[in-house]
């Protein structure tokens, strides 16, 4: 690990302020991964400015339920109002990591978790986001656990969070504060694809900070869950997730939400197969032909072919449990 | 191999062929076992009670003491770099900017290393222990991509951690043979235990071809690495020309020895300790870094401790290698087998001697007219592999008890009854008979308590999303032992007595299931007994290993305890009860001896080191050399069952129960028993489903170097594990014992694919079974 400076910030204004000092310096959430990369050397800030300090409220706002960013990934899991309103969330949640993990974790720090591309954490290998122009070594590697969706020919990592995968179906928000200011941005604009640039993962400028995120209300999110199908019982990372709320009305799907993890280089918000769906009626042919067309773009690697049909069987499998009998 | 190495090796195969065929036709008085341990007898006592484990609290309280516990004035940390290239050479090397590191104290390379011997390779010797035999730091060469080629001390862990990263190393790489495919056409037999991995009996192709029913097909398993909690660790001083090592290992004796090789000592010059191992399964041996501490610290002139990274256990200690092995049965139509071919081909490299004999199992497996068994070595530059939880019969049981599932469900015979129909009368291959063999009855016993008659159609039971399905198979790994078994029993007038002998606690509960062994051979209590192992300086050369370590404890105190009763006797004189008699007439009884026949003939053992007027007697000897596995054919059982849950949408395998019926002699401790059995099955479990070291073809470096990433079973993949078994003692055996540590992972990875299959309807005949192969 490369030496380093420690900060502890009191404020979010601090926190930016202090991270202006150098050009490599990280905010600090709860560490679970960062301090993993630092160790590994693939991170190598030479200043931390450790934000676990800040507010860590969740509280209900006008424009929904605000979850400041130093919430404690146990906390959120385990909050009644998550629990109640947005329970894909509270499953998302404890479907991750392990609970002495999530104790530690961050809502802010969960979202910039970096992928688990075992290329990344090599510095042995090519990585075109490690070392930007380096190239490729997963593209031709071992590549389950990677991207079908996405993709480029520079990078085909995936993200590995879950709790982002049912925020994006959430419609959540990020608040964003910065030396320029604060701004909002949509979850699901919040992680970029790689294109060329796979080291860039997401829309933070130099020095900004996530401060919040915050959950719109919705009617119909007591009827949504999360499904993660991976290689052990627990403690492992997604080959195919799906966070998933539907509203039926009459045997016809009225609205849903549909997310997938561990397929792309974000949590990839289904879009497609969400306007499938809406008018159709609640079957399983209905959900399948949706999952058909989420799919359709799907690039398999030398590995990881498997994934096309896991997602879109387990699409069908998590709408057809909220919308069965005992939904 | 030259033409000489080979005549001079045959020469010696057909010497130990002859000695082979005396020993088998030696009447068995004259082999040790011939007479049966007296303890078998005895019933009372503590030997088959579950006696908890002397170590337990000291390891709750963190006062057991491992090897990278033991603090040193003046002691640096070391870190190692590890090599980039699968093979070549350094070309340019620049250590400036590590040894600026402020703590760092010195950074070692080939350049500044003291001169030292290649280490002495497994098996080349009865002392040898090196995983390898390449020269460490003593030349540029690179040999498998991850070799170490750098140690940094300093004062901090962290700062020879981060000293390492600055290493500026340049490289000429050469053509590696990293790919399996082109390793495999150009291949060797491979040799195990001096003897070749080959076996024909009759011509078993033909009998195939002519049999009416048969099966044919191919496994493959991937690499594994050795993940014991503990991660490998050493710390080393010099104290002068003499080394000592505390070190977490299972060969104490071997390394001592090992070590004075490569430093150039003498065996009495290397002292080393290792009383408590976190896990050990065949890699707590000799790797690069106990050598790289001890000449760091020769060098630096500081004490060193050394641990290695969870990453760096992945680049520089071996692991269980790749197997492709061909299974083909051919049966009648009452499932007699006439022919089983067992041939393969396994990955190793130029530098270790481990082709992983996966033919082992099938050699006494079941009677066959004919048998063709052979294992071919194919080489690759990697790390060497090694000695892993049953090397040969983990993943030859996985390819043999598949195919015998197969052959069941082609011929539409249960699987158990094509066993039973197929079970041998004497071994096979070897033609000896059994010391012991309750194979039939440890299956029985299963199947009922198990449930195995409920067990359906394949792809017929299920329960909403999942399917059920349920497997069989057969494990087993030989009863060994090796030579140089010794052992130092200390008796005093207060009646304690000590045994002093080189063996290993790695968890498994030796000085627990000893010291109660020793109690009831001296008929004492168990506080009474002191049990001293785990150092150089003791008496024996005991490797924890090969599950030999209990009937070689086992041998050296029955020599021990013989010879300190004989030394007894005649210290009582004519003047005590047991006036007369010899050693094997009398027993140890309630804190003295007693005639066998007759308890009321009895002294104590006060009363008769009080008559001679001495404090203590001490004797010392050496076990019989193990003849006994050549008279007879030794082998550990089991018969495992499996209820698996197979995901008919996501394809991901629950496993809900497994039932390890073993057949494995004399049970000494119900209690750590158990946990050998069930950690050998969690292994199992964890190989069958998960466990695979991603070997990068193209680099020959694995990409997977954490637990994070290389699975293992979680709790939550472990459902409840149901053990029982026979407690048949095995009368040729020390205290009609076997050891446990590694039948246990063995056969379960057959009866999951098995469970898997009857689930499904789907053979997936490459491990790991994970869900892609499922869906």
């Amino acid at each position: 690990m490369t030496p380093f400076a420690y900060d502890r910030a009191g404020s979010s204004a601090d926190a930016i302020r202090l991270a202006q000092a150098t050009a490599a310096t990280h905010y600090l959430g709860g560490g679970t991964n960062l301090v993993d990369l630092m160790r590994e050397g693939v991170a190598t800030p030479d200043r931390l400015v450790d934000v676990t300090g800040l507010s860590a409220a969740i509280e209900p706002t006008p424009d929904g339920l605000r979850i400041d960013a130093a919430v404690r990934n146990t906390a959120l899991a385990s909050d009644p109002r998550v629990r109640r309103d947005y329970p894909l969330l509270a499953r998302a949640i404890v479907a991750g990591a392990s609970a002495q993990i999530r104790n530690m974790a961050t809502v802010g720090g969960n979202l910039l978790q970096r992928t688990r591309c075992a290329y990344f954490y090599d510095d042995a290998a090519a990585c075109n986001k490690r070392v930007p122009g380096a190239g490729c070594d997963a593209v031709d590697g071992f590549n389950r656990i990677h991207a079908i969706l996405g993709a480029s020919p520079a990078c085909v990592a995936t993200h590995p969070s879950d709790m982002a995968v049912a925020m994006a179906a959430l419609n959540a928000v990020v608040t964003i504060d910065g030396p320029d200011g604060s701004r909002d941005v949509p979850l699901t604009d919040f992680h970029r694809l790689p294109g060329g640039t796979p080291e860039i993962e997401t829309v933070l400028a130099r020095g900004e900070l996530i401060t919040a995120v915050t959950l719109p209300p919705l009617g119909f999110g007591a009827r949504s869950t999360y499904r993660k199908v991976r290689d052990r019982a627990s403690y492992a990372f997604a080959l195919v997730s799906v966070a998933a709320a539907v509203d039926v009305q009459g045997g016809t799907v009225a609205d849903v939400r549909l997310a997938l993890g561990g397929v792309a280089h974000k949590p990839w918000r289904a879009f497609a197969a969400e306007a499938a769906l809406r008018g159709q009626p609640a079957t399983a042919a209905s959900f399948r032909a949706a999952a058909e067309a989420e799919l359709a773009d799907a690039v398999p690697l030398r590995d990881n072919g498997f994934k096309i049909e896991l997602a879109k069987r387990t699409i069908v499998a998590v709408l057809e449990e909220l919308t069965g009998e005992a939904a | 191999m030259s033409v000489i190495a080979e005549a001079a090796k045959k020469a010696q195969g057909a010497v130990q062929a002859v000695m082979k065929t005396a020993i088998a036709n030696a009447p068995d008085g004259w082999i040790p076992g011939g007479v049966p341990d007296p303890l078998i007898r005895a019933k009372h006592g503590l030997v088959g009670t579950p006696v908890s484990r002397i170590d337990g609290p000291l390891k709750v309280k963190g006062a057991a003491r491992f090897a990278a516990e033991f603090p040193l004035d003046g002691m640096v940390y070391a870190a190692l770099a590890h090599a980039t290239i699968p093979l070549g050479r350094i070309a340019t090397l620049d250590t400036s900017a590590a040894e600026a590191v402020p703590g760092v104290v010195l950074v070692m390379t080939y350049k500044n290393a003291p001169k030292m011997a290649p280490p002495p390779l497994f098996m080349s010797n009865p002392k040898a222990v090196s995983g390898d035999n390449l020269p460490i730091f003593q030349d540029a060469d690179i040999h498998w991509n991850g070799q170490p080629y750098a140690v940094a001390l300093a004062e901090t862990q962290e700062a020879a951690d981060h000293a390492t990263t600055l290493i500026e190393v340049t490289y000429d790489e050469l053509p590696a043979r990293t790919r399996f495919a082109e390793a495999k056409t150009n291949t060797y037999p491979g040799t195990f235990q001096g003897e070749p991995l080959l076996v024909e009996i009759g011509d078993a192709e033909a009998a195939l071809a002519a049999a009416p029913h048969k099966v044919d097909v191919t496994y493959t398993t991937p690499r594994h690495n050795h993940n014991p909690i503990e991660l490998h660790a050493a710390t080393v001083r010099w104290n002068g020309d003499d080394l000592i090592v505390h070190d977490a290992t299972q060969a104490v004796t071997h390394t001592a020895w090992s070590l004075a090789q490569i430093f150039g000592l003498k065996e009495e010059q290397v002292h080393v300790t290792s009383p408590y191992v976190g896990g050990g399964f065949g890699s707590k041996t000799l790797w690069q870094h106990q050598t790289l501490a001890a000449a760091a610290s020769k060098v630096s002139g500081r004490p060193v401790r050394i641990v290695l990274s969870r990453e760096g256990v992945f680049r520089g200690v071996g692991g269980r290698t790749l197997t492709e092995q061909r299974v083909a049965i051919g049966a009648q139509a009452d499932g007699a087998f006439d022919a089983i071919v067992h041939t393969g081909t396994i990955g190793m490299t130029s530098h270790n001697n481990l082709p992983e004999p996966f033919i082992v199992a099938t050699k006494t497996a079941y009677a066959a007219k004919t048998f063709h068994l052979d294992v071919e070595v194919a080489e690759m530059d990697m790390v060497a592999n090694t000695f892993m939880r049953a090397p040969g019969e983990a993943v030859g049981t996985f390819a043999l008890e598949c195919a015998v599932d197969e052959l069941a469900h082609d011929m539409g015979i249960d699987p158990i009854a094509l066993r039973e129909r197929n079970e041998p009368e004497q071994d096979p291959t070897a033609g000896t008979p059994f010391s012991s063999r309750n194979i039939v009855a440890a299956y029985r016993a299963g199947a009922e308590r198990f449930g195995w008659d409920k067990r359906q159609a394949p792809g017929t039971r299920r329960e909403g999303e999942w399917l059920i399905g349920m497997g069989c198979a057969t494990g087993t790994y030989p009863y060994y032992r090796m030579p140089g078994g010794a052992a130092r029993l200390t008796l005093t007038r207060d009646a304690r007595v000590t045994v002093a002998i080189a063996a290993h606690e790695m968890g498994m509960g030796t000085s627990t299931a000893h010291s109660a062994v020793v109690a009831d051979r001296f008929g004492l209590p168990l506080d009474a007994v002191t049990f001293d192992y785990a150092d150089s300086k003791l008496p024996g050369v005991v490797l924890a290993g090969g599950s030999q370590q209990t009937a070689s404890i086992g041998a050296a105190v029955i020599a021990a305890h013989r010879a300190l009763v004989t030394e007894l006797l005649k210290l009582a004189g004519n003047d005590s009860p047991l006036a007369g008699l010899k050693a094997d007439e009398v027993a140890g009884y309630d804190g003295g001896l007693c005639k066998l026949d007759e308890p009321g003939r009895y002294e104590s053992y006060a009363s008769i080191l009080g008559r001679a007027n001495r404090d203590e007697v001490t004797v010392e000897a050496e076990a019989p050399p193990p003849l006994e596995t050549q008279h007879w054919s030794m082998h550990s059982y089991s018969a495992i069952f499996v209820e698996a849950a197979v995901n008919a949408i996501t394809g991901e395998t629950r496993i809900r129960r497994v039932l390890g019926s073993f057949d494995c002699g004399t049970i000494l401790n119900p209690k750590t028993a158990s946990s050998q059995f069930r950690g050998g099955m969690i292994m199992g479990l964890g190989m069958a489903l998960m466990e695979e070291a991603q070997f990068d073809e193209r680099s020959g470096r694995i990409v997977n170097p954490s637990l994070a990433e290389y699975h293992v079973p979680v709790h939550m993949d472990v459902p409840a594990i149901d053990i029982i078994w026979t407690d048949i003692p095995d009368p040729h055996a020390p205290m009609g014992a076997h050891g446990v540590g590694e039948i246990g992972i063995t056969g379960v990875a057959a009866a999951i694919a098995n469970a898997v299959f009857n689930a499904t309807g789907k053979r997936v005949r490459d491990l790991p079974i994970t869900l892609d192969k499922l869906l």
